[in-house]
Parts: C-alpha cells; structure tokens; sequence
C-alpha cells in the first residue's frame, strides 16, 4: 500500500520509542550487586519503582516542582498569546494598508530559532540590558525566581501570539461580510458583533490554534533551557528533568518521567477536544457528516449560521521545544 | 481568501488611523527584538553593553570572531544544513506518496490514519528521543548524522503529510482522469501531471519544513557530543567565544544573525505561500 512508507517511518521513530520507553521505565540501569554478591551489569527489572520514586522524597519534590512549572507556563503563556494573538488577528484584519509588511514581520518571531530567541532575550534581559534600561530598574531575570519565569513567558508570547494571531486571520477571514452587515443593520454594537457573531464564528481555527499551542508548551525545553539553564528550580519543566536524568545516564527514571510527561500531554489534548470541541481532523470529517468525535458541536452550530468550515491543520510548526 | 470586512466609507479620522497604528505596534512588537540583535552584532566588543539604539562605530568584528574563532561555527552550519536538507527531501518523497494517497484514494479508515498521523506530531519529542538515545548509543550511531535526522521526522513528515494532503485536496480529479483516458498509468499521471502542477505545494511544505528541521534542537543536543558533528543551533547555545570571555553575547547574537538571516530572507520572500502553508485547510 502507498501509506506503508510513511506508517513505517512514524513506527519506527515515533511508535517504537514510545513503547520503549514505557519498557525502559520498567527498568533501572547500572552496576547493582545481586542476592549472591555478584555484580549485575546492565537493566535490572523494578516493575513501578521508577513511576513510586517519581512522587516520594526528593526526587518527588523536584517532579512537582517541574510539573508545577509546565503547567503554570502553559497556562499563562497561553493565555496572554491568546488574548494577544486575537487582538493582533482583528486589527490585521481591520488594516487595508501594509498588509504584506505585517504578514512578513509576524512570521520573523516563528522563523527565529527557539534557541537564538532564547539568547536574544537573555541578551535583553541582561543586568545593565536595555529591558532594565527601559523600565528603569535593576532586575536579575536569569536568575533564580518569579523573575526568571517571567522572562521565559515574555519571551516565549513574543514568538507565538503572533503565529497565534495569523491563523485567527485565515478563520477571520472566511466569515462572509454580509454577517456583518446584518449585525449592522440590527443595531448591535461593537463588542456584541465580536462576543456574538465574530468569536463564535472564529472559534474552531482558535480552538486549534490553542490546542497546538498548548502542547507545544507542555513539552517546553529549548526555551527555559537556554535562556535561564538547566538545574533551575523556578524554570525547570517535565522535559528538563527527563533530559537531565537521560543526560546523567539514568534512563530507567528519564523513560519514567517521559512516560508521564506523554500521559499528561495525552490526557490534556483528549480533554479539550472533548470539552471544547477542537476539530483537529475537521477538513477530514467534513466529509462523512457525523463521522465521529468533538467537532461535531460546532460544526452544526456553524452549519446552521451558514459559515464555511474551518479548521486549521499544520499548526504544530510552532517552534516550541520539541 | 474571501472578502474582507466592510470599511465604511464615511469612516472618522480615528476609525481610519486606529488600525494603521495597531499595525504599526504589531511591526515593532515583532521586529524591535530582532532589531536589537541585528545592532547588538554590529557593536565593536568592546561597545557590547551600551545600550544605543544605533552602534557606532558599526563594527563587523562580531562576525568576524564567530567565523575565526575555534567554536566551530562554520561546520556547525554546514551540518544544520546536511540535516536539515536531507529532512526536507526525504520527508518530501515519502510525505508525497501518503499524502496523494490520503487525498485521492478511497478506503475504510482513512480518516483514522490520517488522525494517527497528525497525532504523532504532538508527542513530547522528548519521550521519543530518550529510548532512541538508548538504542543509539548500543548500535554506535551517537554522534552521525543519521541520529539526528531519523528523530527529526517525527514532527517533519506528519507536518508534510498534513500539508501536501490539502493542496492535492484543491487539485481537480479530472486531472488524472484525462491523463488516464489518454493512456498514462496511475503510477505515471502522479508523476508526469501531479507533481508539476503540485510544484508550488510542494515548495511551500519544503520550505517550512525545512525552517522547522533547521530550528530544531532538543534531538541534535542529544544525540550528539562532538563539536564536529553538532549543528549551529546546539553550537550557539555553547557558544564560550574566541577570548573565552564567559559571556560571549556579541559573537552570540552575530551567530544568532547568521542562522535566522537566511530564514529571515526567506520568510520576506516567500511570504503568501508560507501563510498558505501554515493555514493549509483553513481556507476552504
């Protein structure tokens, strides 16, 4: 069959490793002496000791302490990408003139590497840098502390509430102008027209964009990585750790935190394309009517108003610390 | 793209004006932090921390330091570019096939491979880089080329797939059809009508495909530890400078310039197409 290629390349790089690690997180790695005094070499088989020691003692305290980070840069970075990317996307689409030079310099923050980004902003939070300068004061960003998050949530919105920003452009732009001037016509002010007709209508490619955008910062790591470094406790996310222990050879635990960091970002996907309905497969969908899954929702809801069908794919470009 | 929003002609001053300032904030928003490394790398050294917002005297000596010193930033490039161009064409050839297929054929779940597919693009990389670092390191493939490029298809070619599915989606059927009846194979219509009239999709998921292979990091940070072999992004990030001072930010943002400049050109180039890209299905 002609899919075999590719089904062959995304088993053996992404379905392989993901069914060796949940193996490898069974098992600890390193010299251990056995019942008889002699010395094992290799994996030994711990069954869930690896998954136990994730929450006792300290390695417990720096697994929530990561966990807490992940979710807490999730949630904020996006949300203000959010708010920031729709703002973005209703002025752009407002504008008439210089569309292409916003076009062009929105993608620039995406085409920056994460890691150059993460130095640029580093660079500009240096002690006596111009983000000091500016504000006028004398703060320590890569330090230790809510300073240091910051730095990392400010740098990580300026690389993609644009991006966020360009694909709610493309929904935008799909709604019918006559939508509008109905609205016009009945009287109905400008924040009704955008809480009423505009996010509902633009909803599904938002929907998407969030969802990518959250995964995306679920698996953060170039980013705090660069920017603050490894072995920090304010900035430390799932991936630094797993990386970390991978890097000091122990892989039993790396599989181990891997393993959850997957279970989380699987847990956290299923549960907003249930809740919300994100039609991440919608262009596929759309064409067995009621073939299955979330989007359903807002697709009859939208059916029914008489919009077009969007859904936003390839979103997943953005850059974050895969 | 369908019509824009009505603009009333009578519009105020402030109706008028209001959007042209909020497009003038969105260019700075993006643009000033890029500025600022473009003039950072233009400073001498010995101007590194003044914070004027133009450098003088400008200086090339950054970029001077970043070629000559012995970091090795020059093969780091070169290596960015084996991988992330080798990325590029095999994911193109084998992304083209699936996606034509997703596209055209018909058969029982094909939407749950193509579910499958774009999923795979949203697993933790690294979850998928720890056992392969595993399995590297006992068949000897620490340090190759192929370490890092095998890993990076894991979110290139789901990326491909998705990409190339929808532009073949926009191309008439009847197509092939005419081919046929005029006596070509399947296997000859693909090639001889679809890919060159395909050309300009595929250039366009080459081209973030490549972008996204050439920022990639976590996987050729892991799978290497030789400078000989890393590619610019893992360099920079390592960077200690020529004089080994211990913050060598001026050669970094000059090799910041270095790497983002060719994405930067391309992005101002090819604009309307990587939108169409990074939209692909949202337009219908």
């Amino acid at each position: 069959m002609l899919l075999s290629p590719t089904l062959l390349v995304l088993g053996l790089v992404v379905l392989f490793p993901i069914i060796s690690a949940l193996r490898e997180s069974l098992f600890t790695s390193g010299t251990k002496l056995d019942e008889n005094g002699f010395i094992v070499k290799g994996s030994t088989f711990v069954g869930l000791d690896n998954y136990l020691d994730i929450f006792k003692g300290d390695t417990g305290d720096r697994f929530w302490n990561a966990f807490y980070n992940t979710t807490f840069f999730t949630v904020v970075c996006v949300v203000l990408e959010t708010v920031l990317g729709v703002a973005m996307a209703l002025i752009m689409h407002k504008a008439f003139k210089g569309r292409g030079i916003v076009r062009a310099s929105i993608l620039v923050p995406w085409a920056i590497p994460t890691v150059v980004s993460a130095l640029l902003w580093k660079w500009i939070f240096q002690a006596d840098g111009i983000a000091n300068q500016l504000i006028g004061t004398q703060v320590l960003w890569s330090t230790e502390g809510w300073q240091s998050k910051m730095s990392v949530i400010i740098a990580d919105t300026w690389k993609t509430a644009p991006f966020i920003g360009l694909l709610v452009l493309a929904g935008l732009q799909t709604i019918p102008a006559e939508v509008y001037e109905a609205a016009k016509v009945d009287g109905a002010s400008v924040w009704k027209t955008f809480t009423r007709i505009t996010l509902p209508l633009v909803k599904p490619a938002l929907l998407v964009a969030v969802l990518f955008r959250i995964l995306d910062t679920l698996r953060i790591f170039d980013l705090p990585f660069v920017l603050v470094g490894p072995h920090k406790d304010s900035v430390e996310t799932l991936s630094m750790l797993a990386y970390d222990e991978a890097f000091n050879t122990r892989y039993g635990p790396a599989a181990a935190y891997a393993t959850v960091l997957f279970i989380y970002v699987a847990v956290v996907a299923y549960a907003f394309v249930k809740i919300l309905g994100a039609d991440v497969i919608g262009e596929a969908r759309a064409r067995k009517p009621g073939g299955g899954g979330g989007g359903k929702r807002w697709r009859k809801k939208n059916a029914a108003k008489g919009s077009t069908d969007t859904s936003v794919g390839a979103v997943a470009v953005g850059g974050g610390g895969r | 793209m369908a019509a824009v929003a009505p603009q009333p002609a009578e519009a105020g001053p402030l109706r008028r004006w209001a959007p042209l300032a909020g497009v003038a904030l969105i260019v700075i928003y993006c643009l000033a932090p890029f500025y600022w490394m473009v003039v950072s790398a233009l400073r001498r050294p010995s101007d590194q921390f003044s914070n004027e917002i133009i450098p003088s005297p400008i200086s090339i000596q950054n970029f001077k330091d970043v070629f000559a010193g012995s970091n090795g930033f020059g093969r780091g490039l070169l290596n960015s570019l084996i991988v992330a161009g080798t990325v590029t064409i095999l994911t193109l050839i084998i992304g083209m096939v699936a996606a034509y297929t997703l596209a055209r054929l018909d058969f029982k779940f094909k939407n749950v491979v193509l579910a499958i597919i774009i999923t795979t693009s949203m697993f933790p990389g690294i979850s998928l880089v720890i056992p392969l670092l595993k399995l590297f390191i006992d068949i000897k493939w620490i340090n190759t080329y192929q370490a890092m490029i095998v890993p990076s298809l894991s979110f290139a070619l789901p990326l491909a797939v998705w990409n190339l599915t929808s532009f073949f989606r926009q191309m008439p059927q009847e197509l092939e059809q005419a081919a046929m009846v005029d006596g070509c194979t399947p296997a000859q219509a693909f090639r001889k009508v679809i890919i060159p009239l395909a050309a300009p999709g595929v250039f366009t998921t080459a081209i973030i495909t490549f972008i996204a292979a050439w920022n990639e990091f976590l996987i050729a940070l892991s799978m290497t530890n030789k400078k000989s072999i890393q590619t610019a992004n893992v360099i920079i990030s390592q960077f200690t400078g020529t004089t080994g001072r211990d913050q060598p930010f001026g050669s970094q943002m000059a090799a910041g310039v270095v790497v983002t400049i060719p994405l930067v050109i391309a992005v101002l180039l090819f604009q309307r197409r990587i939108v169409a890209g990074l939209t692909a299905g949202g337009v219908k």
